[in-house]
């Protein structure tokens, strides 16, 4: 028995042993597929540290410095030769020796730059407000880029054929106590929604007859000044948004300064709703006051409300959408009332004129497929020098995305004018019939969608 | 006395949840995957919301202001990174007047570091290539390595700002890193006798996948990333899956299924929506039941199209 018994355990142990190896050889296993992974991760970590790296001017300005190399020029072969993606092109090894102006990594410097080139023909008989067959209407430069970590700076420059604008140039303070957002430069004021919007992102190809009437037109009014906005309490689920400008004075033929305490003031109260996730409603109502051409003792005053109705299923956004706008605008203008006064040489004493002039346009805009869009617009606008004078028109606008880079877009522009604008030519009624052509192209840096 | 007792227990228990809710981080990322891997490490001590629905294209979500109010509020903002949010982030950021969450800020925080990114360009790059990504193909999420690396720098970053919390964000790690291994052992299983398996796809969306679970990616029905289909891409298209005999397409639920379905109509193809984030469908509310569903439906879509 006893010998049965040795023999057994001397079975066993082998077997015992075995099992024991087999044991050891998979927690070996799982323990070096665990090493493995974790050098993985730390590969994929150190790859992705040379990017953020790569990516932040503080860096790209060591490599630019002479005779330093920075830890992404020293990371980035290690993990290229690793993993031999695109790390590769790291930064120099060498000591940059050209002021920062010559190498890949200085370029992480450079702000985001686009152009958009925007060209326009145009058909058709318009004896008021001419405007030639065809034109490179506008070339706008953007150079954007955050400037450090509490603001961003944006420039658009205006080319047209002959001459360059300022469209606009601003530094935005971003991170300010109390949720506030300041910007100081020459901007767009915040004057209801078309006066905000750069001509590349409307939806014509033209502005609405109210604000060459009654709001400067394309330029609108655009002004060196301060900005300030802030999001303000509001019941759940609603935004409200209010925003205080000042400017010098001087927008286009709304607001001229004469004497430095000419400056004008523009207020916007935006509240907006999502009634779904689809659907959603964004009203506005805005304030201007300025000088007007007349001098520092005639003010023009505007008031205006704008509405947006926007549809945009989540699940097919990008093939179909609605729009729905509208905005109306009241002007009241200082003006001196009687023949004998002439502008500029009006004399004290002489009881100014209100001229009162209301206008407005309302338009829709359908996506009907990822590259098409349909459109239609009404506009009715008095004259804000003459209010008796009222101008008409309707539009109806096709548009066609070939990419998220360019546009092709057509309109046909009936207007009705209520009188010619040259006070030479007869009075009555003058009709326009019009067909325009538009090309967009956008060339470098993305830009961010307009909402 | 009791009365006494009474008022300070109550208003102990009045203060004791504000006070705890007070110091929960509030989170906001930019998609859904982002905001599911952020709810498994950080767990209570944190609210998360994302602003994108995980059955929106990530590349077109509008910059609606009502973001604006959950990001004015935000502690940290993750964002997906390689400019897939370039269209409609950077302007609700500039917007948002909180600075803690602009980039470079403490509260910033680019995930696309923490992954490995595939389809990185090589050279110069033009939009001749379509709507390109010049840094990398940003649908990275959709590989199970790269969610467990997400989670682990995401929890490094949450008990950045949450130091009292470190420890508690580190061991939730451990736990959804085991978690995620199981899992990740199981659909490897599953999907090791489909290794190689021939597919189409609509967009780039998903070469992480592809390369995880051994699939191979021969065609777009896009010719370009962001440019949609033609008729003579979609005929070569065709051509293609003939000779190669491709039989499933796989495509996001934000795209039309008209081509899709006339390419599979004339190549016998199954056409399989299957979601790349989490909330493109119902049911698909984690990161782990996002890798169950389109595992599930693709299993399925192989076995009938043998």
């Amino acid at each position: 028995m006893r010998k049965h018994l040795a023999f057994c355990v001397l079975l066993g142990i082998p077997a015992f042993a075995q099992v024991q190896t087999t044991n050891t050889a998979a927690g070996d296993n799982t323990a070096l597929e665990q090493k493995i992974r974790d050098l993985e991760d730390r590969i994929v970590a150190l790859e992705g540290q040379v990017r953020l790296l790569k990516s932040q001017p503080s860096v790209a300005a060591a490599t630019a410095t002479p005779g330093q190399l920075s830890p992404a020029s020293t990371a980035s072969p290690t993990s290229a030769e690793t993993t031999g993606t695109a790390t590769a092109q790291a930064a120099p090894q060498e000591p940059v020796r050209l002021g920062g102006a010559g190498t890949a990594a200085s370029k992480a410097l450079n702000p985001d730059i686009s152009m958009i080139g925007d060209f326009i023909g145009t058909a058709g008989k318009n004896n008021v407000v001419s405007s030639p067959a065809m034109e490179m209407h506008e070339s706008e430069l953007g150079v954007q880029a955050i400037i450090d970590p509490y603001a961003r700076g944006d420039f658009f420059l205006s080319f047209g054929e002959e001459g360059v604008n300022l469209e606009e140039g601003y530094i935005t303070f971003t991170a300010l106590p109390g949720g506030i957002v300041a910007k100081a430069g020459k901007m767009r004021s915040a004057f209801g929604k078309v006066n905000t919007l750069h001509n590349h992102v409307l939806p014509w190809i033209d502005r609405p007859i109210v604000s060459g009437n009654l709001v400067g037109g394309e330029d609108g009014i655009n002004d060196a000044g301060f900005s300030v906005t802030r999001i303000l309490p509001a019941p759940k689920g609603l935004f409200l948004e209010g925003t205080g400008q000042l400017f010098r004075g001087d927008s286009a033929d709304v607001f001229k300064s004469s004497q430095r305490s000419d400056v004008s003031v523009v207020g916007h109260l935006r509240g907006y709703g999502d009634i779904s996730e689809s659907t959603n409603l964004d009203l506005g109502v805005s304030y201007a006051r300025g000088h007007n051409d007349l001098g520092s003792s005639f003010v023009t005053n505007l008031y205006g409300i704008d509405a947006t109705l926007r549809y945009k299923p989540l699940r097919r956004a990008i093939y179909k959408s609605f729009v729905g706008r509208g905005e109306f605008i009241w002007s009241q203008r200082q003006q001196p009332g009687g023949a004998a006064c002439l502008p500029g040489t009006c004399p004290d004493g002489v009881a100014p004129n209100f001229q009162r002039a209301f206008g407005f346009y309302t338009s829709a805009d359908y996506q009907f497929a990822r590259r098409w869009f349909v459109g239609g617009r009404f506009d009715r606008s008095g004259r804000a020098r003459d209010s008796r004078i009222t101008d008409n028109g309707t539009s109806v606008v096709l548009t066609y995305w070939p990419s998220e880079f360019a546009q092709i877009r057509g309109q046909y522009r009936f207007t009705r004018y209520g009188a010619p604008l040259s006070s030479t030519a007869p009075p009555g009624k003058e009709d326009a019939n019009e067909l325009l052509m538009q090309v967009q192209f956008s060339l470098g840096a993305h830009g961010a969608h307009p909402f | 006395m009791i009365n006494r007792l009474t008022f300070v227990g109550l208003l102990a228990a009045l203060l004791l949840p504000s006070c705890a809710f007070a110091k929960k981080l509030n989170v906001v990322t930019s998609t859904t995957d982002l905001a599911a891997l952020t709810q498994e490490v950080g767990g209570d001590r944190i609210t998360v919301d994302s602003i994108a629905k995980g059955y929106q294209d990530p590349h077109f979500v509008e910059a609606k202001p009502s973001f604006l109010l959950k990001l004015r509020n935000a502690d940290l903002l993750i964002s997906v990174g390689l400019d897939l949010e370039i269209g409609w982030l950077p302007p609700l950021i500039t917007q948002s007047g909180n600075g803690r969450i602009q980039p470079g800020a403490n509260g910033y925080l680019d995930a696309s570091q923490f992954t490995e990114i595939l389809e990185i360009p090589q050279g110069k790059v033009t939009r001749a290539e379509g709507d390109v990504h010049p840094l990398g193909n940003p649908h990275y999420w959709l590989d199970p390595d790269n969610g467990r690396r997400l989670a682990k720098g995401i929890a490094g970053k949450l008990g950045e700002l949450d130091p009292a919390d470190a420890s508690y964000f580190q061991q939730r790690l451990a736990d959804f890193d085991k978690r995620l291994l199981e899992a990740e052992k199981r659909w490897d299983a599953e999907m090791a006798s489909y290794r190689g398996r021939k597919v189409v796809t609509y967009h780039r969306s998903w070469p992480n996948f592809a390369k995880h679970f051994g699939l191979d990616v021969i065609g777009y029905v896009e010719p370009r990333p962001g440019i949609p289909p033609t008729p003579s891409h979609t005929l070569d298209l065709i051509n293609l899956m003939k000779r190669e005999n491709v039989k499933v397409m796989l495509i996001e639920p934000y795209f039309d299924l008209r081509t899709p379905n006339s390419v599979a109509s004339q190549t016998g193809a199954k056409v399989l929506v299957m979601t790349p984030s989490v909330g493109g469908e119902k049911g698909v509310d984690d990161y782990f039941k996002l890798f169950d569903y389109d595992l599930n439906l693709l299993k399925q879509a192989f076995d009938s199209t043998k």
